[in-house]
């Protein structure tokens, strides 16, 4: 009885603590979205170094989708008898095959390949100023919480 | 960690890339090389590129799959005076067709730079993530 009150009370001066909560659910999806940005960055890599490769088909995820899937995604239920206990959540997994999609090619080529070097570079481009602003924001966070622990000093 | 990936990939390009320069350059040079190293007139090499897998399923390098012997019609000249002319005076000189070994050889630096391009990108990236929280 004892033992139970005692963990009633972490728990709540764990809930208390909101400020880390805060940080960790912040961090967690930048954390999500880089990974994310940086397996599309895989992809395209691998779609620009394939521009010659006959019947290569270019391929691409939708981001948000994948965002999307990646926040809900769980691994398994697992059970906590505590709100102190971390819930099992692994991050982000590799793309799922039924998340890639074919780009719609805009000049076909006689070889069968669909990379378009102008879409493969726009899209690269644009994920790595994505992926680099991702890491801004990281920092940035990161920056408040020191900010918050030195009293805005420094 | 995915990123690194991206240095596989970017090599076996490179890779890919420049062996199709180095096969460009040995049909440039042998234009006019009426006797090769079987007797025969040269004829011109292409190579043929293939996906290659990496560590990660979905993103695929580049490998050379194969050169292949280009199987169009050599050029036949006539000139009585040359030394490989048969009985009729005609000369059988390689099949080497210059204009498209000049596109060849700039699609594959074009190429060669892209992969470049993607390295150093991918560095700046992981560079970067390396100062997380600094």
């Amino acid at each position: 009885m004892v033992n139970a009150y005692i963990g009633k009370q972490k728990d709540k001066t764990f809930q208390e603590m909101t400020m880390i909560n805060k940080l960790n659910k912040t961090l967690d999806f930048y954390h999500k979205a880089l990974n994310v940005s940086a397996a599309r960055h895989e992809l395209l890599s691998s779609n620009i170094a394939n521009a010659d490769t006959p019947n290569f088909k270019a391929r691409d995820v939708d981001f948000m989708k994948t965002l999307q899937n990646a926040m809900t995604f769980n691994p398994g239920n697992m059970t906590t008898t505590s709100s102190m206990h971390m819930n099992g959540d692994r991050g982000f997994r590799s793309i799922a095959s039924s998340e890639l999609l074919y780009r719609i090619p805009q000049q076909p080529s006689i070889d069968g390949n669909t990379v378009d070097m102008d879409t493969e570079r726009m899209q690269f481009i644009n994920n790595s100023i994505k992926y680099d602003a991702g890491l801004t924001f990281i920092n940035n966070q990161f920056r408040f919480v020191l900010s918050a622990i030195r009293e805005g000093s420094a | 960690m995915s990123l690194f990936n991206v240095f596989n990939i970017a090599g076996s390009a490179m890779a890919a890339q420049s062996q199709r320069l180095n096969v460009v350059a040995s049909n440039l040079a042998n234009a006019d090389s009426v006797a090769s190293s079987n007797g025969q007139p040269y004829r011109a090499r292409q190579v043929v590129f293939s996906t290659l897998s990496t560590a990660t399923k979905e993103a695929k390098g580049v490998k050379v799959a194969g050169v292949i012997e280009d199987k169009s019609p050599m050029r036949v000249v006539h000139d009585p005076k040359h030394p490989m002319a048969d009985a009729k005076g005609y000369v059988t000189l390689p099949n080497v067709n210059v204009v498209d070994e000049m596109v060849n050889m700039m699609s594959a630096s074009r190429a060669y730079q892209n992969s470049v391009n993607l390295m150093n990108t991918t560095k700046a990236l992981l560079q970067k993530t390396l100062t997380i929280g600094q």
